[in-house]
């Protein structure tokens, strides 16, 4: 032991090194492998199973655009859209919320607990609800509003830099005030229709069409490449500004790219299928926790959101007598967990 | 007493107020509270008459008019006693905690209140309304001791941040639990959405007797525990030190907040912020000894409330604003405000 770290103590380090980077890269491939099989096994899942079963070549005939007595409208009408859409936007929330928390270097500053996710569903709902607005206009105004709320938290929480306990409090506080918003906006509606309360406040999937999967589709799309040209110099970012800047990342101009198109995630999302409720804040430490450290986690993380959203919906769909929307089957698993990771994190004495 | 150093001047001007000053203020906040109760009793979303108002006043109902105004009046009296109840008891729990973020909102209180409520009526079939005050108060007491557990893990204790995030965690959790609770239950899902949204217009006078002996019991415990709370603002060792039973004072003064949240949230539902606003303007005006400041942040919070609820139903004629909505409109930027003044290292 002694005799071989002596005689050639750099080369065992570099191998040590390289054969851990190897390992990790290896576990990471794996990872992302697997999560894609799960991915898309739910997905073929959640188009076969329902009141009626289609046999998977029932669902292949469908999805290569032939005619089949009934499967053409359950599955090509209602459970495709759906299903698509559950996976889009499961993507969507996962990569935006993994990019905050990386950015901000805290797993509690996620978009959907600082607000943004709120700020992009207040926009949503006053511009459906009050306006009679639809799809672009509903988009853009809440993609704007979803970047208003984040250069707004922003500038609130810097008083000598920001600090990312005060930011987040100041988002929690953001966020109560926007969901007063939306419960008036809903209130102001005819009636306090139930279906629609929930798509605003927690997340649906009961109204998917085509026509909120091509904007979802085409933001993923634009800003998901974005973010994963970044990658790399976000993993920078994650050991400080100065040290990011040090190795050469453009420090300013990465971050305002990177916030401006995760918010256009979370907003293209939320304005189809409003805020599913802790997909953002739970995908990136369940994805940290699979992968492990030194990888990047853009892609785990955007695959457990689909993940996510897919199981859940499936699970609200048909695991209960009564069917329940997805935000309501993710907020309830999520919300403990959040309690968990406060209580974990409380323990270890580690600051959040 | 002789060793202590001379304390500068200007602090201690800042946390003594003259006796006469803080009478004054005292009765400035009630008689800007009756102010507030005639207007909430004058104005709504229909125009009525000074002379109909007066006749209404006096028991007559007979002209729509008059009607109107004769619903007004429990909805006040609701308004103030849940005002009142939310402020002191906020007081009550930035003193226990020592914690300026501390509100029966941001604890968790309300939600947990509220959500006892809901799984009673959803799961074990209540109905009578006395039993929705011991579910709101077993529920409030339930979820209190569960966030202050859960934020006074580990090093530190329970800092104001800890608690804070622990609160709107569970918040949040609650809420979620709330609506899959509710969702199933097409039948009850317009009875309890009073409980999702903190309002007083559902008010009468039957609710107002119901409640009123938890909220006497809550306001006299709270009342009493005031000059502990000006111990336990020293420290727990030098409050100890002064032959104050920490644990007692503590127990004690917290049990009086849970009962006044758990009654006034059976009522009026959770509202939050009003806890958070009132106690900081109180601390401006009369200073930090609790024997002053928890009788001000009562009339405070029973005038916020009012005042609150005659906006709601100004702002959005014919219709109304819920009570709920206009506090966390108007507190949630307060309590950016304190957030935003707290040092990084004190959150």
């Amino acid at each position: 032991m002694t005799a071989s770290l002596t005689s050639s103590p750099a080369s065992s380090t570099l191998e040590r090194v390289a054969r851990g980077r190897s390992r990790r890269a290896a576990r990471r491939r794996g990872v992302v492998v697997v999560l894609v099989l799960l991915v898309v096994g739910v997905l073929a899942l959640s188009l076969m199973v329902g009141r009626t079963f289609y046999p998977p070549g029932d669902v292949l005939r469908v999805i290569g655009g032939q005619d089949v007595p009934g499967a053409s409208f359950t599955v090509g009408r209602l459970r495709l859209p759906r299903a698509v859409l559950a996976l889009l936007a499961g993507l969507c929330f996962g990569l935006a919320g993994v990019t905050f928390q990386t950015m901000l270097r805290n797993p509690l500053a996620s978009p959907d607990i600082i607000g943004i996710s709120a700020g992009s569903s207040a926009a949503a709902a006053v511009a459906i609800v009050t306006f009679g607005l639809s799809g672009t206009a509903v988009s853009f105004l809440a993609i704007v509003v979803g970047l208003g709320v984040a250069l707004l938290i922003y500038v609130l929480s810097f008083r000598d830099g920001v600090a990312g306990t005060r930011l987040i409090l100041i988002g929690i506080g953001i966020a109560a005030m926007l969901e007063s918003v939306i419960a008036y906006v809903l209130s102001t509606a005819a009636a306090w229709d139930l279906q629609e309360a929930t798509r605003w406040l927690t997340g649906s999937l009961n109204s998917a069409s085509w026509d909120d999967v091509l904007p979802t589709l085409l933001a993923l799309v634009v800003l998901g490449r974005l973010l994963l040209t970044r990658a790399g110099d976000l993993d920078m970012l994650q050991l400080g500004d100065d040290a990011a800047s040090a190795l050469g990342v453009r420090v300013e101009q990465t971050r305002v790219l990177v916030i401006v198109a995760a918010v256009g995630l979370v907003a293209f999302a939320t304005a189809a299928t409003g805020p599913i409720a802790f997909v953002a804040f739970l995908a990136g430490p369940i994805a940290a926790r699979i992968v492990g450290p030194g990888a990047s986690l853009l892609v785990p993380s955007a695959l457990v959101g689909a993940l996510l959203v897919l199981v859940a919906d499936l699970a609200g769909q048909l695991a209960f007598d009564h069917r329940y929307p997805v935000g309501v089957v993710t907020g309830v698993l999520g919300a403990p967990y959040l309690v968990y990771l406060i209580v974990r994190t409380n323990r270890a004495g580690g600051s959040l | 007493m002789t060793l202590a150093p001379p304390l500068p001047a200007s602090g201690a001007a800042a946390v003594r107020r003259p006796r006469r000053l803080r009478a004054v203020w005292l009765l400035g906040g009630l008689l800007v509270l009756v102010g507030l109760m005639a207007l909430s009793v004058a104005v709504g979303s229909r125009d009525v008459g000074l002379d109909d108002i007066l006749a209404a006043l006096g028991g007559s109902s007979d002209t729509l008019d008059r009607a109107a105004v004769t619903k007004r009046i429990p909805r006040t009296f609701l308004a103030v006693l849940v005002g009142a109840a939310l402020g002191l008891a906020g007081a009550v729990m930035q003193g226990v905690t020592r914690n300026p973020l501390a509100d029966p909102g941001i604890l968790g209180v309300n939600m947990g209140a509220s959500l006892a409520v809901i799984t009673g009526i959803a799961w074990f079939g209540l109905t009578a309304p006395a039993s929705f005050v011991w579910a709101a108060i077993a529920g409030a007491a339930l979820s209190a001791v569960f966030v202050y557990a859960v934020g006074s893990l580990g090093r530190g204790g329970a800092t104001p941040l800890k608690l804070a995030l622990a609160g709107t965690a569970t918040s949040a959790a609650f809420a979620s639990f709330i609506t899959a609770v509710v969702l199933p239950r097409n039948d009850i899902a317009g009875g309890v959405r009073s409980w999702q949204i903190g309002g007083v217009g559902g008010a009468s006078m039957d609710t107002i007797t119901l409640v009123l002996p938890f909220l006497a019991v809550g306001l006299l415990v709270c009342l009493a525990s005031a000059r502990g709370l000006n111990s336990l603002a020293l420290g727990d060792d030098v409050a100890a030190g002064l032959g104050e039973r920490v644990a007692l004072t503590r127990g004690a003064a917290a049990v009086g907040a849970v009962l006044l949240c758990g009654a006034a949230t059976a009522v009026a539902g959770p509202i939050g912020f009003v806890g958070l606003v009132v106690p900081h303007l109180c601390r401006l005006l009369v200073g930090v000894d609790h024997r002053w400041l928890l009788p001000f942040s009562a009339v405070t919070g029973a005038a916020l409330l009012t005042a609150a609820d005659v906006l709601g139903r100004v702002v959005a004629r014919p219709s109304e604003i819920d009570v709920g909505i206009i506090t966390a409109l108007v507190g949630a930027p307060f309590f950016i405000h304190v957030v935003r003044r707290q040092k990084v290292r004190a959150l």
